[in-house]
């Protein structure tokens, strides 16, 4: 049986610095890309702390910025892209080092793997090759003791008959033995975070279930802290202690997955779960978010969710609300949070099987 | 209730080269028999390569079946391309997984709803076949100011709503959708769902929904079939097929969806990938990967057969109805 754990009681790693502060920190972060007609804010200052050893999941929908907050902080996103703000992991912020610096922490203390497995590896390099390079590059390790090394990660990632696999190209895996290589690379590194990018998304629903439970037992073994991006909630609620939902390129609301699931604060998280159908409970027709999610060049003034939202108030539509503490362990940017404390009939319900647990 | 599409025993096989020169048949669907009533819906679901997508391709007479028969408001559907087949294809429409593919991005989007009811000579003239396609228009929700847009000014939920108002504007019997919300947003995922059910209460539009999300198929099917390897393996009412899974299969792939808080629901594991198609198994195909497979499993292949709360499974291991042990 798998009980989540809170977010105070994330195992720690043997490895974590002196335990106090956070292993990585998003300091008012944002990301501006170059348009055709002027900047583009695409992240529009995200504040985001991550405990060493926790596992923080990362949702919203296409254009919300989940996955370019990461890419530019882990500086893979190249030329016209501006940033500001901090990003720091154990203390030491990222944007100020060089190139040669911030290449040894990518695939060192910060492992990634992404959405398409097949083309994140080179196609024409043997698997054992780019393991060895991995492996020389942040271990160190050559010859022999790099072919041991590799052969242990491959048969970690639960790859059978490691020493052949080896010698194969990524083109005779299938997809989900591609992504298991993906994590093992990840591992060679022997990372202190995972950035895992709709790791499973282009997965089959068997495959998705068996890479989910790899990434939940290696960080059962080595503490390793993880931020997992996803558009699913299920993925995310199912393996990880905390949630952070974006929207429009801001963070609207972050709580511990139960109680995001059970008790959502913020009225674009109330929609999201009231949108999902689910798999158990009463067949009851869905609950839709009215209207589509902004583009960057016309972005609402004030809070971005305020045209769609069933209970946004004249002040929404000109103030920012800022992300504030709506509880012990929650944060929601909503300037109607007293009436969301309060079953409101104007609001979706959350959604009732998200409750039982059946999302 | 009258059955609008019957298919019978349908394949379909290809040739396949193997390395080292040897050929083989990948069969891509491999025995299928289902019947839709006209007004329902039939959700398909299974994972990359079971043939589900292949199934739906049969059906419309886009592809030529290997064998078995395709019966659709009792006519014999063919995949020669002549006047029957075109006449029958105005009757059964497609929607696909990714609407910007299936538009054409230089012509305006009301043109594309225009353009079915000019190819079929229907209407009187010009102007009745443009209200008849603004009609369209608003019954599935959108503005008539869009109507001279080009598709790469619509959203990707917009574009989805002109690919059903473009399919539907024949009035068809079928709607074949394959996919048709993977590539939607779950906010905007949830409206087209909703709408596609408002359309069908109001035109009687059957589906046959195909799907790899199981929770979007409980949410729109009146029955459900599971597909592997090219064969049904489990078919029946939604509630009975995800609450109290009889197959293996099914039971996997339900307990594979991921779900907060687990706990209350051991997750069951399958070893491996799905076998290739070209090496189908012998005996039950599934049983490779099946946690509880006996060795009559590996030998006989087990018929789709109905079990005591009438659904049908393929399954050495459940046991089959009284009357279907007694025929």
């Amino acid at each position: 049986m798998t009980v989540l754990p809170s977010t105070l009681h994330s195992p720690v790693p043997s490895r974590a610095p002196d335990g106090s502060g956070p292993l990585l920190e998003l300091r008012d972060y944002s990301v501006t890309f170059e348009g055709r007609d002027g900047p583009l804010p695409v992240v529009r200052g995200i504040d985001l702390s991550l405990a060493a050893g926790e596992a923080l999941g990362i949702v919203g929908e296409s254009g919300c910025g989940k996955s370019v907050t990461w890419l530019a902080a882990l500086r893979l996103l190249g030329r016209g892209v501006a940033t500001r703000g901090a990003v720091r992991l154990q203390g030491a912020d990222l944007t100020r080092l060089s190139e040669r610096e911030i290449a040894r922490i990518r695939g060192g203390q910060i492992g990634l793997i992404f959405q398409d497995p097949t083309s994140s590896l080179n196609p024409v390099q043997r698997i054992g090759t780019q393991l060895s390079e991995v492996l020389a590059l942040h271990r160190g390790l050559r010859g022999r003791a790099a072919q041991a090394e590799a052969l242990r990660l491959l048969g970690r990632v639960g790859i059978a008959d490691a020493p052949r696999r080896l010698r194969q190209y990524p083109h005779e895996f299938s997809g989900g033995m591609n992504q298991r290589v993906m994590i093992a690379l990840a591992l060679a590194g022997e990372p202190e975070l995972l950035v895992a990018d709709e790791p499973t998304t282009a997965l089959d629903a068997t495959i998705q279930a068996q890479i989910l439970d790899l990434i939940r037992d290696i960080r059962a073994q080595t503490g390793m802290g993880l931020v997992l991006i996803s558009h699913d909630l299920g993925v995310v609620a199912d393996l990880c202690d905390r949630v952070a939902v974006m929207y429009a390129g801001r963070i609207v609301e972050t709580a511990p997955t139960a109680e995001l699931l059970s008790r959502p604060r913020h009225p674009y998280t109330r929609g999201l779960l009231a949108a999902l159908p689910t798999l158990a409970g009463p067949r009851l027709r869905l609950t839709p978010i009215p209207g589509t999610v902004p583009s960057p060049e016309a972005m609402p003034q004030g809070c971005a969710f305020a045209p769609r939202c069933p209970i946004a108030a004249e002040a929404c539509r000109s103030e920012v609300p800022a992300l504030t503490y709506a509880g012990q362990d929650r944060r929601a940017a909503c300037l109607r949070l007293a009436e969301t404390a309060q079953p409101d009939a104007a609001l979706p319900p959350p959604a009732a099987s998200a409750l039982a647990g059946a999302l | 209730m009258s059955v609008l599409l019957e298919v019978r025993d349908l394949a379909r096989h290809y040739p396949v080269a193997l390395s080292g020169g040897s050929r083989r048949l990948l069969h891509a669907v491999d025995g299928v028999s289902f019947s839709l009533p006209a007004g329902r819906t039939l959700g398909i679901v299974g994972e990359s390569g079971c043939g589900k997508s292949t199934t739906a391709k049969l059906v419309l007479g886009l592809l030529p079946a290997t064998c078995g028969t395709i019966r659709f408001e009792g006519e014999a559907v063919g995949a020669q391309r002549d006047r029957a087949w075109r006449a029958l294809r105005r009757r059964m429409q497609m929607v696909h997984q990714d609407p910007l593919a299936a538009l054409d991005r230089r012509l305006r989007v009301g043109e594309q709803v225009v353009e079915p009811l000019a190819i079929h000579a229907l209407e009187a003239n010009a102007a009745a076949r443009r209200e008849k396609a603004l009609a369209l228009f608003e019954a599935v929700g959108l503005r008539r100011d869009l109507f001279a847009r080009y598709p790469h000014e619509l959203s990707g939920g917009q574009r989805q709503r002109v690919v059903l108002a473009r399919a539907l504007v024949l009035n068809p019997g079928l709607l074949v959708c394959d996919e048709p919300i993977s590539a939607l947003d779950v906010s905007v995922a949830a409206q087209v769902i909703n709408l596609l059910q408002d359309l069908q209460a109001r035109f009687g539009t059957a589906y046959l929904f195909i799907s790899h999300d199981l929770k979007v198929v409980r949410q729109i099917a009146d029955e459900v079939a599971v597909m592997y390897l090219g064969k049904i393996v489990e078919q029946g009412l939604p509630e009975a097929l995800f609450h109290a899974p009889a197959h293996p299969y099914t039971q996997a792939l339900v307990s594979a969806v991921p779900t907060a808080l687990r706990g209350t629901r051991e997750r069951i594991i399958l070893p491996g990938d799905p076998p290739n198609p070209v090496d189908r198994p012998a005996g039950c195909a599934f049983h490779p990967r099946c946690p509880r497979a006996v060795t009559r499993c590996r030998e006989e292949e087990p018929a789709l057969r109905p079990s005591a709360d009438g659904r049908l499974t393929a399954c050495h291991l459940v046991p089959a109805s009284a009357v279907a042990a007694a025929a």
